[in-house]
Formats: C-alpha cells, structure tokens, sequence
C-alpha cells in the first residue's frame, strides 16, 4: 500500500501528499450537471466495461456510488479518494480505485471522468506519469471531448487545455510561527498558483497545512504546469527550512517546550475541539519532523486527523452528536491511539 | 394584420427572433404572444412590461420589439446567456456553439486561448492527418505556381489519400 496516509516518500518532513487530477469528458453526451439518468448510466458502464476488459485495470474495485453506504462514502473522502462532489452527485456517481489507493477514477462528478493519483511526499512527476498512463488506458476504449483549439473540453472553463490540477499538499507550521506565512501565500497566489486548506476548495487553513495547485490549464503543457509547480513547492520546502533552522537557534527550549506540551495535552485532554487538535497535531508532526519527538509514527497522526473529522465521528459513535459529545469523543479517541505508543 | 396563430385579433406584437444566425418574424396578437411558449420573453421585456407599455401610450399602437434570442447548444440546450450566469459548460458542443465569443473568457481565466498540450492519441491521429493535408495542400500551390505538374499531380492524389484516411478514421 502506498496511500499517502502512511507517509514516507521525497521531503516528507514538509510535503504530505502530491496529487494529479485530469478532467476528462466524453463527446457528444451532456456533462453530469446536465446529463439525464439514461446517459449517466451509458457514461458509466463504457468507463467500467472498459475496465473490465483491460487487464491493467485488474486491482482496480467498481464502487457504485449508490450503493455505498454513507459511512464508506464519508472515509472514502476523508482518505482523499473521492471528492465531496461526487458524493453530493447522488445516484449517477461512481467511482474505480486501486487497491493501493494511489489512483482513483471517479465518474460523473462535474466532468464525465476525473483521473486521481495522489502519492505520499513530494513526487508530483510520478504521479503525473501515473495519471498520464491511465489517461491513455482510458482513452483506448473512449471518445473524449477534444477540440485541436481548445484542448480537453470541460464542464468548468478553468479546467479547459490540459485539464490538470497538480498540487501538493505542505505543512508549514515554522512559517506560521515566525510570521512570515502571510508573505509566502501572497507570492504564490501572484505567480499563477491556487492556495486552498485541507479539504480543498472554500476549507480553512487548519493545522498549518496548505494545498499548493496550479490556476491555469489553458496555454501551457503538463509538463510545464508541473515544472511550475515544482519550482514554486522547492521554494516554499527552502523557506520552510529556513524558518525551523531560526526556531533551532533562536528558541530552542521554547519550541521543545510548545511540541513536549502539544503531546502532554493529546495524551491527558478529556474533550477536544477539531482546531485545537488539528494545531496540536501540527506541533506534534513539527516535533517529529525536527527528531525533537522519535517515537511516533508519522501515520498516527494522519489517522488522527482522518478520524477526528467532526462527520467521521458521528460516523464512529452511530449517531448524531452534540458539540460537548463530540468533543469528548475525539479527546478518547486521541488518547487511545497516542498512549498505545 | 391579423395575428398570425389565431388569425382572429389584431397583430399587435411583433417578434424577430435570431436563433443560430437564421432569423424568424411572428405577428401575435397580445394573448397568443402570451400563450407562446418557444418565446418565453423573460429578459427586459415581459409581457407584463408590454401591456403597461400599451396602456400608458394611451392607444393601441402596434409596437415592434426585437427580441434577439441567443445561440444555443443543438446537444444539450444551453444558451450563451445561460452559461453567462452559471460559468459551466453543458456538454463539449457548446464549445463549439459559442465558439469565438469565448476568447475573451479564456484570455481573462488563463491568459491564453490555445492548448498546447498532450493530444489524446486517437483525436490527435485524426487532428495530425489534418495538418498534413494542409501543409500538402500549399505544397500544391506552389507546385502550380511552378508549373510543376507532375509533382502537383502526385501531391493531389496523396491529399485525397490522407482525406480518405481521415474520413475513415472518424
């Protein structure tokens, strides 16, 4: 399994995850906003027929998107396997995902195929080869929307052209601490990169953690788009580094202290809000990428943050809960797992 | 004039509709005008306007309206007005059907209106046999041009060759 979730992979101190999404769309058949059932259907059973016959899709698994149960649907997400978009698409959506949960293929979600790999660390390149390949795979025993001008047509005009979204997902908590966050998410938003928090768009920057994309598709080839990005990401990974070098010279005790705490609170707290956690986690992941804490498993603390999501935890009690239940529950969860260490 | 769909009342609502570059005329009297579905005027005009316009004029004039409807999609229905308010496309065709007017959108979003990028194998197959018959085809211009007849009489028949291919493969 190489899910982002269990880390590793290049710069991983301060890289998460690195993630490539093509939009893709068949000819001559309504795109899913204005699609009827029948189409939505056909668009379904070419994608998974084709997949059914093509060896290189044999550790892929068919989810029917209204056969999922909500529970499945709300961790498939949380895992950054699927989006909230095709959730909200109801019966028409469906969804491929490789067993080691690096690509999925998602169907009818705003366009008629969305490709996904998503890879631990910094590896943007090798998730666009990925994607590229199942791209073509795809394509063998499908008529997509092109147009020589224009590009892979799509249902949002800001996705027109390559129809790639790269982005890197960065935990950037020394930036924040020393003040000078603010400064580089300017820069970025000014060179024709998209900033966005955790869950994408319109979510809060929580925990310190940021994704990185590219805003333009039109006018630019992929590899051009991830040469930007790539570029852009080594600048951020250097400021970042500059900054934790300040706080190891500067503040040492200070910043042992704040990370010996944040892991005292998570061990001990008997009700916690998702923001207090998410920043606590970002100390913590800080103190491990700093060797300051050893004994963790980076893996532990994107569980963490998985499980402690307000909708998981519903999902985990089997019920609605209220604020205060919901806090407590999260606190039990934390402790369970970060005192099994 | 009487009104054109119940030929009874007089024709007091004249609509010129252009749809897809082909423009239509329609003399309605004001009750058919409202019956009438194909022409929902729902911008500016409602009939609701056109009635009080009748009543303040203080006789009944005929008045003209030139209601322009806009391109719309022959796969999905979208008109370009409708896509103004939503920014999303409804199928690939619409592309097609807006066609220019969607520069300056693209120029605004991306800086840039042409793709350069990867082209699916089997479009780009179609889409690279048609740049070749184009670069034969100035090939036989100029051949001409020369009088090179013999050369112009082989890049003829490898231009209707490759028009062949083309064809087939779509």
């Amino acid at each position: 399994m190489n899910s982002w979730i269990l880390g590793g992979g290049p710069q991983n101190d301060i890289i998460l995850s690195s993630r490539i999404r093509l939009a893709r769309n068949l000819s001559d058949v309504p795109f899913p906003l204005a699609v009827d059932i029948n189409n939505a259907q056909k668009i379904i059973d070419t994608i998974r027929n084709n997949s059914l016959q093509n060896d290189y899709f044999e550790n892929y698994r068919f989810y029917n998107m209204k056969e999922v149960s909500q529970h499945e649907k709300q961790a498939m997400v949380e895992r950054h396997l699927i989006s909230l978009n095709l959730v909200s698409q109801g019966q028409i959506g469906a969804a491929l995902i490789k067993n080691d949960e690096v690509v999925s293929i998602m169907i009818n979600e705003e366009d008629h195929i969305r490709i996904q790999a998503i890879m631990p660390g910094f590896q943007i390149k090798n998730a666009w080869e990925i994607a590229n390949e199942v791209d073509d795979k795809i394509e063998g025993s499908a008529e997509y929307a092109f147009d020589e001008k224009w590009g892979y047509l799509t249902c949002c005009p800001t996705n027109v052209g390559t129809g790639l979204r790269a982005s890197v997902m960065v935990h950037l908590p020394a930036l924040n601490i020393t003040g000078n966050i603010n400064k580089i998410l300017h820069a970025v938003t000014q060179i024709g990169m998209t900033i966005r928090g955790l869950y994408g768009e319109g979510t809060e920057f929580l925990g310190n953690i940021f994704q990185v994309s590219n805003q333009i598709t039109l006018g630019r080839s992929e590899e051009e788009l991830i040469d930007n990005l790539n570029a852009v990401t080594m600048q951020i990974i250097d400021k970042e580094r500059e900054a934790r070098n300040m706080l190891l010279n500067n503040s040492k005790i200070q910043l042992e202290d704040k990370i010996w705490r944040a892991l005292g609170i998570m061990k001990n707290a008997r009700m916690m809000k998702s923001q207090e956690c998410m920043k606590l986690l970002s100390d913590i992941r800080l103190g491990i990428d700093m060797h300051i804490i050893d004994s963790m498993p980076i893996a532990l603390l994107n569980e963490i943050m998985i499980e402690t999501q307000p909708a998981s935890l519903q999902k985990y009690a089997g019920s609605e809960l209220g604020q205060l239940e919901r806090d407590v529950l999260r606190a039990e969860i934390i402790r369970k797992k970060v005192n099994k260490i | 004039m009487n009104c054109e769909e119940c030929g009874k009342k007089p024709a007091t609502v004249h609509i010129t509709k252009i749809e897809n570059s082909k423009k239509t005329d329609m003399h309605l009297c004001e009750q058919c005008a409202k019956n009438k579905n194909g022409f929902s005027i729902n911008t500016s005009f409602s009939i609701n306007d056109l009635l009080t316009g009748l009543l303040n004029s203080g006789s009944v004039l005929p008045i003209k309206v030139d209601f322009v409807q806009d391109t719309a999609c022959s796969i999905c229905g979208l008109s370009y007005n409708r896509f103004r308010e939503t920014g999303r496309f409804g199928c690939g065709n619409c592309y097609k059907t807006f066609g220019e007017k969607l520069n300056p959108l693209f120029k605004k979003v991306h800086g840039n209106t042409n793709h350069t990028g990867k082209i699916p194998n089997k479009a780009g197959g179609r889409i690279k046999i048609v740049r070749e018959i184009e670069r034969l085809k100035q090939e036989l211009a100029l051949a001409i041009k020369n009088e090179e007849y013999e050369n112009a009489a082989q890049l003829r028949d490898k231009i209707r060759e490759l028009s062949n291919t083309g064809k087939g493969d779509a």
